[in-house]
């Protein structure tokens, strides 16, 4: 019994947690290595890209609300992705052509394109505040639990509840959804597989008739798709709040990185490996120890291996450790 | 430049307006350090906010003085600690000099690291605890080495540059901009660092009442020199009064205002004098034949390594010096705030924007970099009221109850981001060399 009970406090401290975090940095993470791969820079502006689309969809959220609409159960917000999709798109193809066309008919170096993009970060936050403000944004409706703690406790009779928030479980099942309907078309179709042809070699795949335009309009159609589902995605999970979404920036770079840079795959296993470690390494196992040890062994302290506030620290710590030992990361991206 | 500054003084008070120039000063030494590693030789350094941090710490660990309870407390255990850390770096040097290149070997320095990491951990936290406890309202951290301030301007140097050390010696074979990304990392893990250790910096209780170079304001108003000297500079306007109470009355009111005015004053010579040092030896450095190394390594790497330059060994070097550049300007930001506030280093405002800075200014040109920092610190501030009035100005035609309106001037505070992207956007685009581009005289 008590190795049940300890199971289930991992799976509802750890296990849960960690999986809904790492599908929406996942998410971010193949938004990050597919302008990597195709556009060839690192884009600075990632968060607040997600806040711009995030915010797009927290407007036609309100304005469903104020209409009366609803999904029932369901939060209004999912309905209001779509039209928020399409505006984060418009809004990333105006900034592609006033800012990024540019300097890639010019052929600028990965750096400038990056100094290029700190501008549009400077700019998308300011629109966002602007728009929408900085505060800190609740935009849940619906049902919150599918299962309780307390109700889970009564019906199994154990003394570890099982708590399963309705948006975790969207939040994984829209991923999985997501992320194989984004393989099929990056492995099977025509404009997928050209996409790839053009990420590996830019020369060769213009010789052989890819249309550039067409490819850079296909990655930046993606890249809204991705950004406003994984940032509508965590701001229905946690809560919307501009400056969260700058922050989230980093461990986005880093599990793109750890996954390595350029491959939609890894990058989407770097956001659970990130996830994961952050969230193992700065657990406290003082519970668990208890229940599977007999009593005199029990341990005093709080077994934690790094207090939580190093949480972003552990994520950049493991990105430095790849960079430094394999900087193609774990599943070979772009050798640099 | 100047202008504009006096302009605030003149229109808005003279307080705000030399808050303004000394930050400008401030920022102007955090961009050349910037510009030494971007324009001199190419290198992207995204984790200026770590350095700067670094530099306000070790304003705190000089001029604070020791808490002599929390060293009898814990201090024994945090040596301990730092013993054992070097006996690590030792072991661990050992072993990589000893031993051939395997597998066997690497792992064993990451058991060596981790089991290290373990042992310290718990062999200091009863100390670190010990000293969190020690009166946790006012102190709560080791202290510092009570020394005066201004020592620390040159320590902050040496922590940035010493941070700059292992940072370059670990992520300077990166692409530009991975660089770029370990870099903006690493300054986090800084950050975190400073914010969360406790017993070192207080973490983010802040450390307040710092000692200063500048005397303070409440002396000065008691001194008889400077209330004479106050009386002289506004006799003019004091001899107009003719009620003597009254005359008092606006005596004491312009000693206030001139109390702080005059300290603001004495910081801004003091960070005057680091501007001019600074500038006179990067502009020497600039046309040194170390100079001309510099940029030759930077336009052609493969090139200058054929003619038998050290490429690594000078990336390093510019990485350190420019870091340490950098290390002052934080000493200096903490010297003349007062307090050190571990939560309001942001990459936003420590990095990005002195990004910016360098940008805007001219990569490579000494005074492109102080341009820079003055420009965009100026608008940084100013953004604000510029764009209340833009607001004012186009919305004239409508009713102040105008919910839009309204909104408008609600986010205010927000242009300055729109102002900053817009203008670094536009500069790239235009102007991609800067205000002041580099000029590189051949002789």
């Amino acid at each position: 019994m008590d190795f049940v009970n300890a199971i289930i406090l991992l799976l509802n401290y750890i296990f849960i947690p960690a999986l809904t975090y790492g599908s929406q940095l996942a998410l971010g993470a193949i938004f990050v290595t597919l302008i990597y791969g195709i556009l060839r820079f690192a884009n600075f502006a990632t968060g607040d890209m997600m806040s711009f689309g995030t915010m797009a969809t927290i407007l036609f959220t309100w304005y469903f609300q104020s209409l009366g609409v609803s999904l029932g159960v369901l939060p209004t917000a999912l309905l209001a992705i779509p039209f928020g999709i399409i505006f984060m798109i418009l809004y990333m193809l105006l900034i592609d052509k006033f800012v990024f066309k540019y300097y890639r008919h010019q052929k600028s170096p990965p750096v400038q394109f990056a100094m290029v993009s700190i501008g549009v970060m400077f700019v998308t936050q300011a629109v966002v505040r602007i728009i929408i403000g900085p505060a800190d944004r609740r935009f849940f409706d619906g049902e919150k639990f599918i299962i309780k703690a307390r109700e889970f406790k009564e019906i199994t009779g154990l003394n570890e509840g099982l708590a399963l928030k309705s948006t975790q479980v969207i939040t994984i099942f829209v991923t999985i959804v997501l992320v194989s309907l984004l393989f099929w078309f990056l492995n099977r179709t025509k404009t997928g597989k050209s996409m790839k042809a053009y990420s590996d070699n830019e020369d060769l795949a213009l010789l052989s008739g890819i249309d550039p335009k067409k490819i850079v309009l296909v990655t930046w159609v993606i890249a809204g798709i991705l950004a406003t589902i994984g940032g509508a995605l965590y701001g229905l999970d946690k809560s919307f709040k501009p400056f969260t979404y700058f922050n989230n920036m980093l461990p986005i770079f880093a599990a793109a990185i750890v996954g390595g840079i350029g491959n939609p795959f890894g990058a989407f296993l770097g956001g659970y490996v990130i996830a994961f470690s952050e969230i193992l390494l700065t657990y406290a196992y003082k519970k668990f120890f208890m229940y599977i040890l007999p009593e005199s062994m029990e341990p005093n302290s709080l077994v934690q291996l790094l207090s939580t506030d190093y949480k972003f620290a552990v994520s950049f710590s493991i990105l430095v450790i790849v960079l430094i030992y394999r900087p193609s990361g774990i599943f070979k991206g772009k050798v640099l | 430049m100047m202008v504009l500054i006096l302009m605030v003084g003149i229109f808005q008070s003279w307080n705000i307006a030399l808050s303004i120039f000394n930050l400008c000063l401030i920022s102007a030494v955090m961009t050349m350090g910037a510009n030494i590693q971007w324009g001199y030789a190419g290198l992207i350094n995204f984790g200026i906010m770590g350095y700067t941090a670094l530099g306000g710490l070790a304003a705190v660990l000089i001029s604070v003085d020791p808490v002599q309870e929390a060293w009898r407390a814990g201090g024994f255990d945090i040596l301990m600690s730092l013993w054992l850390i070097v006996v690590m770096v030792l072991v661990i040097r050992f072993v990589l000099k000893r031993f051939e290149k395997s597998k066997i070997r690497t792992y064993s320095i990451a058991a060596i690291i981790i089991s290290g990491i373990l042992l310290i951990r718990f062999s200091s936290e009863p100390g670190i605890e010990a000293i969190e406890a020690v009166d946790p309202a006012k102190t709560g951290f080791l202290g510092g080495f009570g020394l005066p301030i201004i020592f620390s301007w040159i320590v902050g140097a040496l922590f940035a540059g010493g941070l700059a050390f292992i940072v370059g010696k670990v992520a300077l074979g990166l692409r530009a901009d991975y660089l770029a990304i370990a870099t903006l990392l690493i300054s986090e893990i800084v950050i975190a660092i400073i914010k969360h250790e406790d017993w070192l910096t207080r973490g983010v209780k802040n450390v307040i009442g710092l000692k200063r170079p500048a005397p303070y304001e409440v002396d000065l108003q008691t001194t008889d020199w400077f209330i004479n000297l106050v009386e002289k500079f506004n006799s003019g306007k004091l001899s107009v009064i003719e009620n003597l109470a009254d005359k008092q009355a606006a005596l004491n009111q312009l000693v206030i205002e001139g109390s702080s005015v005059f300290v603001k004053l004495c910081y801004s010579g003091l960070f005057l004098v680091v501007v001019i040092i600074l500038l006179i030896l990067t502009q020497k450095a600039l046309y040194s034949p170390w100079g001309r190394m510099m940029r030759a390594i930077r336009d052609n790497e493969e090139a200058a390594n054929a003619m038998g330059k050290n490429v690594v060994k000078q990336h390093l070097l510019i990485f350190i010096l420019g870091s340490a550049i950098v290390g002052i300007a934080g000493a200096m930001l903490v010297t003349q705030d007062g307090l050190f506030t571990p939560g309001s280093y942001r990459p936003m405002r420590y990095t990005f924007l002195i990004w910016v800075m360098v940008i805007v200014g001219g990569s490579g040109n000494n005074f492109g970099a102080i341009l820079g920092g003055f420009v965009v610190w100026f608008l940084w501030i100013e953004a604000a009221p510029i764009s209340l009035f833009l607001i004012n100005f186009f919305t004239a035609g409508i009713p102040e109850t105008n919910a839009l309106k309204a909104h408008l001037i609600e986010s205010v505070p927000y242009f300055r981001f729109l102002m900053m992207g817009l203008g670094l956007l536009f500069i790239m685009r235009y102007r991609p060399k800067g205000i002041l581009p580099e000029k590189i005289e051949i002789k």
